[in-house]
């Protein structure tokens, strides 16, 4: 245990990601949903850069996804709370189990 | 010259009135519509006669022999480089007398139907079918192309539908209509086989090209045609025959002829035009056109022959004993179409004495367009002031309806064959063209001319003497008089043609090869049918002059052939057996049973399948947005699993 290498990063990344999953599952406020897809996406992000600073320490290209997918989880967020406040206005809820109407 | 343009008009003015009248004129000007197509057909009639002036005196005549011209001529739908649906204008003696005629009589019921007419509901629509049936017959007999001729003849079909059935809130109306279209319909089908088997041996579809083709003894289609067979008869017989029967089912004629009297159910000028000038007439025009091809095929003259005479004389028994006014005059009108169709039928070998019975069946027709249009047109006044059709509400209305009864008895005159009405002329000529050529055919022509006089003078006595006139309706006929000016002005004009048309030289103009035809005035021969004639009239004056027992003694006298000519010779009865008995059981109904139980049943199963499954696959639509991610990614896990243990 002398030297941090990629299995370690994979490791966290693997456990941040199926973290993210049970609670995108379990929740039921989709604020905590929205949470656990940020973990989801960050898992992604420490693999990106977790490959690209070992595998490929010359090139920038897993830098410059994480950035891009930096943006797009804001813009998801906000995207995201936009439909939580329009559910809570017609349902005065914001839990899932609740919001089932749209079904066969 | 013959100017193209206005040739062209003549059949266009109408279709303009019908189609103004259906897109603007029976919304915003209704009343006015009547008016509208009633110039619009007497354009058209000056116009046909101008062409028919410039036709038969000024260009047509080329060294004694009237020639066929062709003012316009556009191809339509190109099939091969030889074989063309052409629209065009084809003029020669036939045609350009069938565009007076069917002008002349159409506007005669145009001006009638203004007075008849009025206050109708559907007075707009009623103009408007009335130009488009009028613009088919027309286009029918200027017909350039035998398939051109199809076209305006179901053109005709569906105009005489929407005419018959105009009181479409009658189901007596509506059956009639329906009836007329699906037996005319059903003798189409044979006409379009005789073009096809025609054309093809034909090559061409061409009127002209067809008739020089089929009537070259030497040159290869006719031989082919005329070495092709088919059950012991050549191809040109089997296409003749089929042609035929198009022409027959059209023109009424026996076993076809079921729909006219049913026919009636349409307002009475339009009968007047089905019977004098527009429809039933379209089937023996059919034949003239095609009559250089008939001449080569002797079977199948013979079969035009026995089939016009036969309804003839059938038609003629039927009418002695009907009530129904209109009836009578259908089966009178099915007689005299069936004199045109055999007097053709025994025209022969062209020229001279033989070629007699072409231009007799064509004089007949101009002359019986006349006389039958002013028959009709007489009932429909008739009708309008009695409002009943049966002969025992009437009686007695001579003085009431001076006008009417006078043109009545001009037309039953000239029908009955008196000298020197039109009607007399004209079969004059078809009674000595079936003498040249037939005794058999010439015994029941004869006979059928004197029963055609009985049974016209029966209608005639029935309606103006019999007995007093008492209303049935009371208090109604103080309102009206005899009929408006516009009813009686038509009847005062086709009576006076009725009168005069017979003097026509009608030998120099309308002939087969379109040489001039000598017609000798034999006066012996005249003495015969014109005593039958006479002897019929006399029958019905002292039947019918005054109420009395004598018809119904001579109808139980004769109580079987009465009753059977009175329910009409029971082939409506054998029409019904036959496709309510035969063809709805054997054919119908099993058709029926394997489209209801094996097409459909075979979609049901898909149906049902379909929707057993989705039932038990729409749980997993639970609306629930966590359960739809977990399917998801389920689906991942497994496309991941795929592709790491099974993607090689």
């Amino acid at each position: 245990m002398n030297d941090i290498g990629l299995i370690h990063f994979l490791f966290v990344s693997c456990a941040l990601f199926f973290i993210g999953i049970y609670g995108f599952l379990t929740r039921r406020n989709m604020i905590t949903m929205l949470m656990s897809v940020e973990l989801i996406l960050n898992s992604v992000n420490i693999n990106f850069i977790a490959f690209n600073k070992y595998l490929f320490p010359h090139k920038l290209d897993g830098l410059f996804f994480t950035i891009f997918i930096i943006t797009i989880a804001a813009a998801e967020a906000a995207v995201a709370i936009a439909i939580i406040i329009n559910l809570y206005r017609n349902h005065r809820t914001i839990d899932v189990e609740e919001v089932d109407s749209m079904k066969y | 010259m013959l100017s193209s343009s206005l040739t062209v008009l003549i059949p266009f003015l109408p279709v303009f009135s019908f189609i103004l009248i259906a897109l603007v004129g029976r919304k915003y000007f209704p009343s006015f519509c009547g008016a509208l197509g009633t110039l619009a057909l007497l354009v058209s009639f000056l116009l046909a006669a101008t062409v028919a002036y410039e036709y038969f005196f000024v260009v047509g005549k080329v060294a004694g022999v009237y020639q066929q011209i062709i003012p316009v001529k556009m191809t339509w739908l190109q099939f091969s480089p030889n074989v063309s649906i052409d629209m065009g204008i084809l003029l020669d003696p036939i045609s350009v007398m069938m565009i007076v005629v069917v002008t002349l009589i159409s506007l005669m019921v145009h001006f009638y139907s203004l007075g008849y007419m009025k206050g109708e509901e559907r007075y707009a629509t009623y103009y408007g079918f009335l130009g488009l049936f009028t613009f088919s017959m027309l286009g029918l007999v200027l017909s350039s192309n035998i398939f051109q001729i199809y076209i305006f003849w179901e053109l005709v079909g569906v105009s005489s539908y929407l005419l018959i059935g105009y009181y479409f809130d009658k189901p007596s109306a509506v059956a009639a209509s329906k009836k007329a279209f699906i037996v005319t319909r059903f003798a189409d089908l044979g006409f379009l086989i005789g073009i096809l088997v025609l054309s093809f041996y034909a090559g061409t579809l061409d009127f002209q090209t067809l008739i020089s083709r089929l009537t070259t003894q030497s040159s290869p289609q006719f031989q082919s045609i005329a070495a092709a067979s088919f059950l012991g008869c050549s191809a040109l017989t089997w296409g003749l025959v089929l042609v035929f029967i198009g022409g027959a089912g059209k023109s009424a004629m026996f076993p076809l002829h079921i729909w006219l009297p049913d026919a009636m159910e349409g307002p009475t000028p339009v009968s007047a035009l089905i019977h004098a000038a527009t429809m039933v007439v379209a089937g023996v025009f059919l034949v003239a056109r095609l009559f250089p091809v008939f001449n080569m095929s002797v079977a199948a003259l013979d079969v035009v022959t026995w089939v016009g005479l036969s309804s003839s004389f059938i038609a003629a028994i039927i009418a002695c004993t009907q009530t129904d006014i209109k009836r009578v005059l259908a089966y009178s009108t099915m007689s005299q179409i069936g004199y045109m169709m055999f007097s053709l039928g025994v025209a022969r070998n062209t020229g001279g004495e033989n070629g007699l019975g072409y231009m007799a069946s064509m004089f007949h027709l101009f002359t019986h367009a006349m006389f039958k249009a002013l028959l009709f047109l007489g009932a429909g006044a008739v009708i309008h002031y009695v409002h009943s059709n049966e002969m025992k509400d009437m009686g007695g209305l001579r003085k009431l309806m001076p006008v009417t009864h006078i043109t009545f008895l001009v037309a039953c005159l000239a029908i009955a064959g008196i000298p020197p009405f039109a009607g007399f002329f004209s079969k004059e000529e078809i009674l000595q063209a079936a003498f040249n050529s037939n005794k058999i055919v010439f015994g029941f022509a004869i006979l059928t001319a004197a029963i055609t006089a009985f049974y016209m003078f029966r209608l005639y006595f029935s309606i103006f003497w019999n007995k007093e006139y008492h209303s049935h309706n009371e208090g109604h006929e103080e309102h009206h008089g005899e009929a408006p000016f516009t009813m009686k002005l038509p009847l005062l004009i086709l009576g006076l043609l009725s009168i005069c048309v017979g003097f026509l030289p009608f030998g120099d103009l309308v002939t087969f090869n379109g040489q001039r035809l000598l017609t000798e005035f034999h006066i012996t021969f005249s003495i015969a049918p014109v005593l039958l004639a006479t002897l019929g009239i006399v029958i019905a004056w002292s039947f019918y002059r005054k109420e009395g027992p004598a018809p119904q003694k001579m109808a139980d006298g004769l109580s079987g052939l009465y009753r059977g000519a009175y329910n009409k010779f029971y082939i409506d009865e054998i029409y019904l057996f036959i496709t309510k008995k035969i063809v709805f059981n054997l054919v119908g109904r099993p058709a029926a049973w394997i489209d209801r139980n094996i097409v459909d049943g075979f979609m049901n199963l898909l149906a049902t399948i379909t929707g057993q499954l989705s039932f038990l696959i729409k749980k997993m639509q639970s609306g629930r947005v966590q359960q739809y991610a977990a399917y998801f990614f389920v689906g991942v896990i497994g496309f991941v699993l795929i592709f790491i243990y099974f993607w090689t």
